[in-house]
Parts: C-alpha cells; sequence; structure tokens
C-alpha cells in the first residue's frame, strides 16, 4: 500500500516538474515570441528591451532562467514578480488563497445539494414530466455561459434592480471572514450562486445518468423483491452505487477549481483570488507569478487525482484489492 | 406423417437494419433531438446568411463605426447615438429590441448594428467551435486507439503526455497558449500563421480537449483488444491494419461521433471565454465572445451588446447538448455522460 | 382447469395474463396460465426463454418494472389478491411471505454492502430487532447454507465470493425471514454444473428443514427431474403440459415434453442415433397469429386440428396437457419422434 502511494507520489512530482518546464517553454521558448518584448511594451526601443533582458536576466541561456527562477521559488522563497518589482510572489498567492477557497467551498456547498436534489428526483420521477424538466434545466445551466451570467447577474443587481429588490446587495468585491459572518457571506452570495448553476447543471445530469442507470440493474430488482421500500431502494442502493463515480468527478472538478479555475468568475465579480492573480499575471507576462500560480494549479489537480484514486477504493470495494 | 411447415413465426416482424439505420431512427423518435437540430440548423442558417441581412434589412455595415451615422424609424431620420437627457445621461436610442429592421437589437458605443454584428460573430463562433471539435475528436481518436492498441511502451508514452497535458488545468493551458500566441505570429515550415488568425484558437482549443476524449476512447480500444483476439496478432503488420479498420474503428466510431456535438459546445464556449478575454478572436474579426466582452463595458447603459450573444451562445450550446445526448442514447445508450463544462 | 391437492394450496394463480403495450403492437408474454403451488410442494415450471415462465412469476410479486405491462387474472395467496394490492400491501409480502431467488449470483447484491448488511436488511425490514441482533442472525443462516467461516465472511463484499458462495448468500438472504413461498427463477442456470448440484441439495435441504413450498424456474428438464413435485411445462407464454413429476417424466403426453426430454441423454442405457433437438426457434413473442397451438410450427405431428388452441385436457388424475393428438396414440407417437431424424424442414423420414 505505501509503496504503490509512493510511487504514485514520485509520478505526481515528475509531472509537476513536467508542467513547470512546459510553462517556461511556452513563455521563453515559443518561436516569434520574445518575452521581453512582451514586458517592456509593444513600440519599444532596442535600448530598453536590452535593458529588460539584462535586468529580468532574460539574456541568460533558458535553463539558468528556469533554474534560477525555481530556486528563488522553492528554495529561496523570495521569488518577486516581474511587474510589481520588490514585489513578492508567495505573499500573493497566499493572500489570494482564503478568496478562491471562499468562493469554491460555497459554490460546492451549493451545487452539490443542487445536485442531489434534481439528480434524485429526475431518477424518482423518470417517466413523468419532472424527469425533462430537470435534464433540460441541468443543460441550460451547462450551457450559460459562467461569465456571461456574472455578468448579466451583476448588470440585475448592481444597476437596474439595485435601488429596489436587490438594494441589500453590496459592491463587487472580498470581504474576508474576519469582518464577520454577514459581509463575508453577502458578497460572495452572487458568485456562489453563478458558479454553482453551472456545476449543479454538470452533475445533476451525471447523477442522473448514474442513478438511472443503476435502476436497470439486477440488483436493485433483487433489492425491491426484499421488500424494502422504492425511496430506500433509490437512494441506499441506486444513490450509494451511483456516488461512486460522481464524487470521483467531483474531486476532479474540486480540485481543479481550488487551484484557480473559478478564473473567470473571480474576474467578472473582482474577486482577487488565485484565479485573477493567474489572469492578471497571464496577461503582464508576469512570468514569476504564471509559473508559481500554474505550479500551485497543477499541483492541487495532481493532488485531487491521487485523493480520487483512493476516494474511489474506499467507495467501490470491489476495486481495493487490485 | 405430416410435413410441418418451415417456420415462419421466428422471422422478425422488421427486418433488421445496420446499428447506423437504427441509431438514426432512434434519434428520429428523440423529439428534444430533433428540435435542437431544426434550432441549430436555423441558427447556421441566419449567420450564414449575415452578409444579406447586413445589406438588406439592416442597410449597414456591421464592421465600421458608425458613430454620426442615422437611422431612419417612423420615417423619421434619428441619428444612431442619441444622448440622453434625463435620468443617468444613459445613452438612449437605441437600445434593443426595437422590432424595425434597423437596428433590431439596438446599436453598440460604436454605432453600428448589434443584431448583425451577432451574425457576423455567430459565424466565427461556430466555425471555431465545430472546426475544433473536429480537430479534437479526430486527434483524440488517433491516439487513443494507437495507444490503446498497441499498448505496452507506445501506450505508457502517449499515456503519460496525456497525464501531463490534462494536470495543466484545461483553460488555463488554453489562456496560456493564447496569450503568447496571439499577438504574434508563428512559422512552422512553410506554414505562417500570422497573428490574429483564427486558425490559432482553434488550434489551440482544439488540442487541449484532446485528453479529455482520447482517455475514453483509449479504455474502449483497450476492453475491445482484450475481448476479441489474441495479444500475439498485434504487431503482426498488415494483419494490425486490417483489425484496426474490421474490428477496432467500427465500434469507436460511434463513441467518437457522440462526443462531436458535445465537443463542439464545450469548444464554443471555451473560445468564447478565450475572446471574453480579449485573447481569442481579434479585432477586426468578431465572434460572440469578443462582443460580450464588448458589452461588458457598456453593461449599465447598453445592455443588449452583451446579453444578447449570451443567449446566442447558450440556446446554440444547448441544442447541442440536447443532439449530443439523443445521439448518445441512440448510438450508446449504456454510456455514461461526463456532463458538458 | 386448476390443478388442487387435498388442503388448501398456498399459491393459486388463475388465467394469469401478463402483456406488453409496444411500439409494434400487443406482446402477450404470459397468456392465461393456472396453476396451484401446495404447502411444502416443490413446482418445476420449464421453458425455454420467452415461454414466459420468468415474467410469470415476476408479476405475481409485483416486481416488472415497466409502465406499458398489463398484468390481469388472479393470484390468490394466503387469501388475498395479490395483483389487487398496491406496492405498499406488497412490500409486506416480498421477502416475507414470498421470497425470490435469481437467476444470476453475480449482479443480485448491491456490490458496495456486505452479505451480512443485506441480509440484515432484509431482517430489519420486515421484524424489529436490533442491528446486533439481525447480524448475529445473518452470521447464523450464512451458517445454514454452508458457508464455512461464517462469523467472518458476513464481512465480505460479494465480489469475495465465488458464484456458487454467492447463490448461497442469496438464498441465505431469501429464507431470512422463513417464507412460506420461495421462488428461485434459474438459480443454477449461471453456475457450473459441479455447484448446480449443491445448491440444488441445499434446496431440498432447507425445504425440507424449513417446510416451504418452492417454485423452480428452469429451462433444464434435468434441474426439475431432481427435485419437483410438480411439473408445469410452459411454451409461447401457455401451458403444455401440467402434472406429476414421476408421471410427467416417465410418461409425457405433449409433443414438446417429448422434445424437452429427448435433449436429456438419457441415462438407463438406451442409445439414441442423435440428441433430437427441437427443430426451429422459440416462438416469436410478437407473433399475432396466436389462435392456434403456438407449438404447430415446430411440431412434428402438426395439423389442422391444431387450430384453434386446444384447451387443457385432464387425461390421468393430475397430469393434464393441450394437444389434440389422441391420449392412446401418446406413447407410440413419442418413440416416432424420438427415433425419428426430422430434418429443418420437418419432414421424416
Amino acid at each position: 500500500m505505501w509503496r504503490f502511494a509512493g510511487k504514485r507520489a514520485l509520478a505526481a512530482l515528475l509531472v509537476l516538474f513536467a508542467i513547470s518546464v512546459l510553462v517556461f517553454l511556452i513563455f521563453f521558448a515559443t518561436p516569434g515570441v520574445d518575452p521581453a518584448a512582451r514586458i517592456a511594451g509593444r513600440n519599444a526601443s532596442q535600448e530598453t528591451l536590452a535593458q529588460v533582458r539584462q535586468s529580468f536576466g532574460l539574456d541568460q541561456p533558458i535553463w539558468t532562467q528556469y533554474g534560477v527562477m525555481m530556486r528563488h521559488l522553492f528554495i529561496d522563497r523570495d521569488l518577486t514578480s516581474f511587474v510589481n518589482r520588490g514585489a513578492e510572489v508567495i505573499p500573493q498567492v497566499q493572500q489570494a488563497i482564503p478568496v478562491t477557497l471562499s468562493l469554491v467551498i460555497g459554490a460546492a456547498v451549493i451545487w452539490v445539494i443542487l445536485a442531489l436534489v434534481m439528480g434524485v428526483l429526475a431518477t424518482a420521477y423518470r417517466g413523468t414530466a419532472v424527469d425533462p424538466i430537470i435534464v433540460v434545466l441541468g443543460v441550460i445551466g451547462v450551457s450559460l455561459p459562467v461569465y456571461w451570467l456574472g455578468e448579466v447577474v451583476n448588470l440585475v443587481t448592481q444597476s437596474r434592480l439595485h435601488d429596489t429588490i436587490f438594494a441589500w446587495v453590496p459592491s463587487l468585491g472580498y470581504v474576508s471572514l474576519s469582518e464577520g459572518f454577514g459581509p463575508w457571506a453577502l458578497h460572495l452570495l452572487f458568485p456562489w450562486l453563478t458558479l454553482a448553476v453551472l456545476y449543479a447543471g454538470i452533475y445533476a445530469r451525471v447523477l442522473r445518468s448514474e442513478m438511472v442507470g443503476a435502476m436497470n440493474e439486477d440488483y436493485i430488482r433483487m433489492a425491491r423483491a426484499k421488500g424494502i421500500g422504492e425511496w430506500r431502494v433509490l437512494l441506499r442502493h441506486a444513490l450509494r452505487t451511483s456516488l461512486i463515480v460522481v464524487v470521483s468527478l467531483f474531486g476532479l472538478d474540486f480540485g481543479a477549481l481550488i487551484g484557480g479555475a473559478a478564473l473567470l468568475t473571480e474576474v467578472v465579480f473582482g474577486l482577487q483570488g488565485i484565479g485573477k492573480l493567474t489572469y492578471d499575471s497571464l496577461q503582464n507576462f508576469d512570468l514569476p507569478v504564471i509559473l508559481a500560480c500554474v505550479l500551485y494549479a497543477a499541483f492541487f489537480v495532481v493532488l485531487a487525482n491521487f485523493i480520487v484514486d483512493l476516494l474511489y477504493a474506499w467507495l467501490d470495494p470491489r476495486v481495493r484489492h487490485v | 406423417m405430416s410435413a410441418s411447415t418451415t417456420s415462419t413465426s421466428t422471422t422478425p416482424a422488421t427486418p433488421s437494419a445496420g446499428p447506423w439505420l437504427n441509431a438514426w431512427r432512434h434519434v428520429r423518435r428523440d423529439r428534444a433531438a430533433m428540435a435542437a437540430v431544426v434550432v441549430l440548423i436555423l441558427i447556421i442558417l441566419m449567420c450564414l446568411a449575415a452578409p444579406l441581412y447586413e445589406n438588406y434589412v439592416a442597410h449597414t455595415d456591421a464592421f465600421t463605426s458608425n458613430v454620426n451615422g442615422t437611422y431612419v424609424v417612423d420615417g423619421q431620420t434619428k441619428p444612431v447615438l442619441e444622448a440622453s437627457t434625463e435620468g443617468l445621461g444613459l445613452g438612449v436610442n437605441p437600445i434593443g429590441p426595437t422590432w424595425s429592421s434597423q437596428l433590431f437589437l439596438g446599436a453598440d458605443n460604436q454605432g453600428r448594428d448589434v443584431m448583425a454584428r451577432m451574425l457576423f460573430g455567430g459565424r466565427n463562433s461556430l466555425v471555431i467551435g465545430f472546426t475544433s471539435a473536429i480537430i479534437c475528436c479526430v486527434l483524440a481518436g488517433i491516439v487513443g486507439i494507437v495507444a490503446g492498441y498497441f499498448g505496452k511502451a507506445v501506450d505508457a508514452v502517449l499515456s503519460r503526455a496525456l497525464d501531463v497535458l490534462w494536470a495543466f488545468p484545461v483553460y488555463l493551458l488554453a489562456i496560456c497558449l493564447s496569450v503568447v500566441l496571439i499577438n504574434s505570429s508563428i512559422t512552422i515550415g512553410p506554414v505562417t500563421l500570422n497573428s490574429g488568425s483564427i486558425i490559432l484558437p482553434i488550434l489551440i482549443i482544439g488540442i487541449v480537449y484532446v485528453p479529455y476524449v482520447a482517455r475514453p476512447i483509449r479504455g474502449q480500444v483497450l476492453s475491445l483488444r482484450e475481448r476479441e483476439f489474441v495479444q500475439s496478432a498485434v504487431g503482426a503488420g498488415a494483419a494490425d491494419l486490417r483489425l484496426l479498420r474490421r474490428e477496432i474503428l467500427p465500434n469507436v466510431l460511434p463513441t467518437i461521433i457522440v462526443f462531436l456535438p458535445l465537443m463542439t459546445a464545450i469548444n464554443m464556449l471555451t473560445e468564447s471565454a478565450l475572446s471574453f478575454l480579449s485573447i481569442g478572436v481579434q479585432p477586426p474579426d468578431a465572434s460572440w465572445g469578443t462582443i460580450i466582452n464588448d458589452g461588458v463595458g457598456l453593461l449599465y447603459t447598453r445592455p443588449m451588446v452583451a446579453i444578447a450573444p449570451g443567449i446566442m451562445l447558450a440556446i446554440t450550446a444547448v441544442a447541442l447538448n440536447l443532439l449530443g445526448d439523443g445521439v448518445r442514447d441512440a448510438l450508446d445508450p449504456k454510456a455514461r455522460l461526463r456532463g458538458g463544462v | 382447469m386448476s390443478e388442487s391437492t387435498a388442503a388448501q394450496p398456498l399459491l393459486d394463480v388463475r388465467d394469469l395474463r401478463v402483456s406488453f403495450r409496444t411500439r409494434s403492437g400487443t406482446v402477450d408474454a404470459v397468456d392465461g396460465i393456472s396453476f396451484t403451488v401446495g404447502r411444502g410442494e416443490v413446482l418445476g415450471i420449464v421453458g425455454e426463454s420467452g415461454s414466459g415462465k420468468s415474467v410469470s412469476m415476476l408479476s405475481v410479486l409485483g416486481l416488472i418494472d415497466n409502465p406499458n405491462c398489463v398484468v390481469e387474472g388472479e393470484v390468490i395467496f394466503q387469501g388475498e389478491d395479490l395483483l389487487k394490492l398496491d406496492d405498499k400491501e406488497l412490500r409486506r409480502i416480498r421477502g416475507k411471505e414470498i421470497a425470490m431467488v435469481f437467476q444470476d449470483p453475480m449482479t443480485a447484491l448491491t456490490p458496495v454492502y456486505t452479505a451480512g448488511w443485506h441480509i440484515s436488511e432484509q431482517i430489519r425490514a420486515h421484524e424489529k430487532v436490533s442491528k446486533k441482533a439481525a447480524h448475529a442472525r445473518a452470521v447464523q443462516l450464512l451458517d445454514a447454507v454452508g458457508i464455512p467461516n461464517a462469523t467472518d465472511r458476513v464481512n465480505s463484499y460479494p465480489h469475495e465470493f465465488s458464484g456458487g458462495m454467492r447463490q448461497r448468500v442469496v438464498i441465505a438472504m431469501a429464507l431470512s425471514c422463513n417464507p412460506s413461498l420461495l421462488i428461485a427463477d434459474e438459480p443454477t442456470t449461471a453456475l457450473d454444473v459441479t455447484i448446480q448440484a449443491q445448491i440444488l441439495e441445499l434446496l431440498r435441504d432447507l425445504q425440507s428443514e424449513f417446510g416451504s413450498s418452492i417454485v423452480l424456474i428452469t429451462h433444464d428438464m434435468g434441474v426439475v427431474s431432481q427435485m419437483s413435485d410438480r411439473v408445469l411445462v410452459m411454451y409461447g407464454g401457455r401451458l403444455a403440459e401440467a402434472g406429476p413429476r414421476r408421471a410427467l417424466m416417465r410418461d409425457p403426453l405433449h409433443p414438446y415434453t417429448w422434445g424437452l426430454m429427448g435433449s436429456i441423454p438419457p441415462t438407463d442405457g438406451t442409445r439414441v442415433e442423435r440428441l433430437a433437438a427441437i427443430p426451429g426457434a422459440p416462438i416469436n413473442p410478437s407473433d399475432p397469429d396466436r389462435d392456434r397451438c403456438l407449438f404447430s410450427s415446430r411440431c412434428g405431428f402438426a395439423s389442422d386440428a391444431c387450430r384453434p388452441q386446444p384447451g387443457l385436457v385432464e387425461h390421468v388424475h393430475g397430469h393434464l396437457d393441450a394437444c389434440v393428438l389422441p391420449y392412446d396414440q401418446r406413447p407410440a407417437l413419442r418413440l416416432e419422434a424420438l427415433t425419428t431424424v426430422t430434418t429443418e424442414s420437418g419432414a421424416s423420414a
């Protein structure tokens, strides 16, 4: 068991290393792309470009640059931003973490509950009108561009109906939990709902699909033959078996979101989370921050994969002894 | 001893058709999928007709700034951008929908006809979404089949590559690549892609989603290989090609086809996100994403600019998803849908 | 015409009909069968797939999960017509008075719960016992069905049992509430021949120990010959023959039964040239031509008299069949059928 975990950990580290190299290569080694020009801005003069190259160490060979940056990031832990000279990267990331966590965890609670209710109801009432209605709701949730939805929500809550129904909605931005649960939750309410719409749609459909499939299995017929009530059959037998796939998917999505995949939501609602940090750094070609953010995101994806594999074994006893 | 007649009661009532014809019949019966097809065809036709609309209905030029232009309503000629004299001083005329043929959805802050722009933008959105979906599915099919069929070393290498690619959060990779490439030209051999070419988003989005599609295909090929024939037959050259063509491909093709509508929806949404972030389609081209981006700054004054393309995107994505569900139910009722992102 | 034993029958099925509405018309899966099951009796129901044998028993317990299914007739169990009960009332009976064992042990148990959990669930669905008490009973039951090391195995998951062992778990579960009737739908079909014998022996032992009646559904005459007190032969959703086991096996009346018997290698030493396989294929349930003996299209002795459907006739006490061939000629005709090589078209030498 430990050897298995050890091998997976090693593979994960290799993947992270590969990603760090990949990011570096994308930004610094793509033919036709000059990072100095990006940083210096368009129409920079040759002297400016040379200055930029020198001060950012861009005239060094790529491997040296890579080594230097990685050393600053992991060993010296004093990596500084290209754009805000002197601003350290790691504290920036650390400040952004609670914002993203607040957004993702809150949204996750909402969408999980929504998806469970929708999926179970759609299965319980399959064959009636309830089922296709729920499916269509799910499809709509999946099809609304999340950033567009956020903007529309803003339009309604911040502008059009701000003086009437939505006067209580605070202006955009993040308020720390230390300033009180109320303000924190209020500021996050609509970002939570916007993000939850998308994921509730995905998960309601997956759950329904799994559960409807499970209801056709022999063990459901056996459960009924035991004299068990239909709701218990649905929840204890069909739902429990369907959770195997759903929880695995959830783990992967949740990991990606914590790593900053809620980028668009953060941008639209003005939340300074990891996603927004990543986006800003990408716009500015601020490579140290980019590197830190991408590695942070990839770390969580890899970690999530690992945890999901373990979870899968816990949820599905058939897999345990492999 | 009487002879019994040849049993006619044992032949089925309808002769069984090939699997493709059966699937088509199944889809035809799925009312949601059929409605979706109709909607999609309508949208495609509308967008194809963009130049016609531009010239004959709206009498405008969707791409030229029209700040001082005029338009005709109720026989009166009015300026396109008319300042409001009341309230917050928000731009008044025209903010859609106006139910007249000109400026049906109003004008943006440069006086351009939103409806006409939207139809043109739709062309790019649809083309990019669909083409990248095809690229993605074809590439993923090749990678998945090669990895699953040849196994061992080939599979190990390909799977690791897919793992690395997929560990990069999808949007992040697309954004990284777009940021880097979007303002520069790349020359690969004899081919030069100019910056701002829409080939770039097509390629980027197509490649980024390959692991998503390749993994299930690889899994399917693996189990097909176990099922059908002995390990030793693999790698025998000509026999491989025949096996691939006759056994593997016909079974994998339905899976790929099921992915097409789904990936088109996903890719359209991804392209719109990239364009929204200004790293997708570049001006002077437009797509629904760029128009929404334009509209964000106008959100409180001319909301239609942002709202309309979003609704079109949503409708298209809904239709594609419903079609995808229908196709999946017809071709492979046992497939578990992973949901669209 | 139904059979009756001396005492009140446990299960009295009268004119049971099960049909399915499909896009291409109505399919009659079970077309008016009547039979009884006495207390402590083992009834074997034999037929090919599509004969309606499984569907009939599933409909008894209301386990057909298809909104397009129509069930008619009467099923009298302990004084109640089961077909008139709603789901809540049926739940009282399922698992407690009437229990079922299905064909494929590999898929019969929800894979995420242990054997003990499954048995406990059934017990606690019908009786107010604590989890501990139910668990203890589960161990006892597993022991009674011959699972070694029951105290440990009660916490094993279904996939950790072999096929035969898993079927024993299912049987243990079925008997957990002392049902008066056990319906076993092809309980041994998915198992090895050697395991088959063990499971059948287990069922026999349990039946004599617990005194429950058993309805044993199978397509295998060999299985029926080992266990049943009485046998029903079904074809195309209808009863072809019914009678006591010995009488039916020794002197089968219906040509279809001859075919089924002919496919068992005889154990009394006589050698036949070829095992007679019944020519043709099982009836297509959606074939609308049903106003005749459904077997006539495959029968070597078919004639115009086979229209309309012959009724069930009780020639000897307790032994009935539905065939127009003269009763006293049957043994001779049977011999002819056995020793004649029939070709696909039914022409005989």
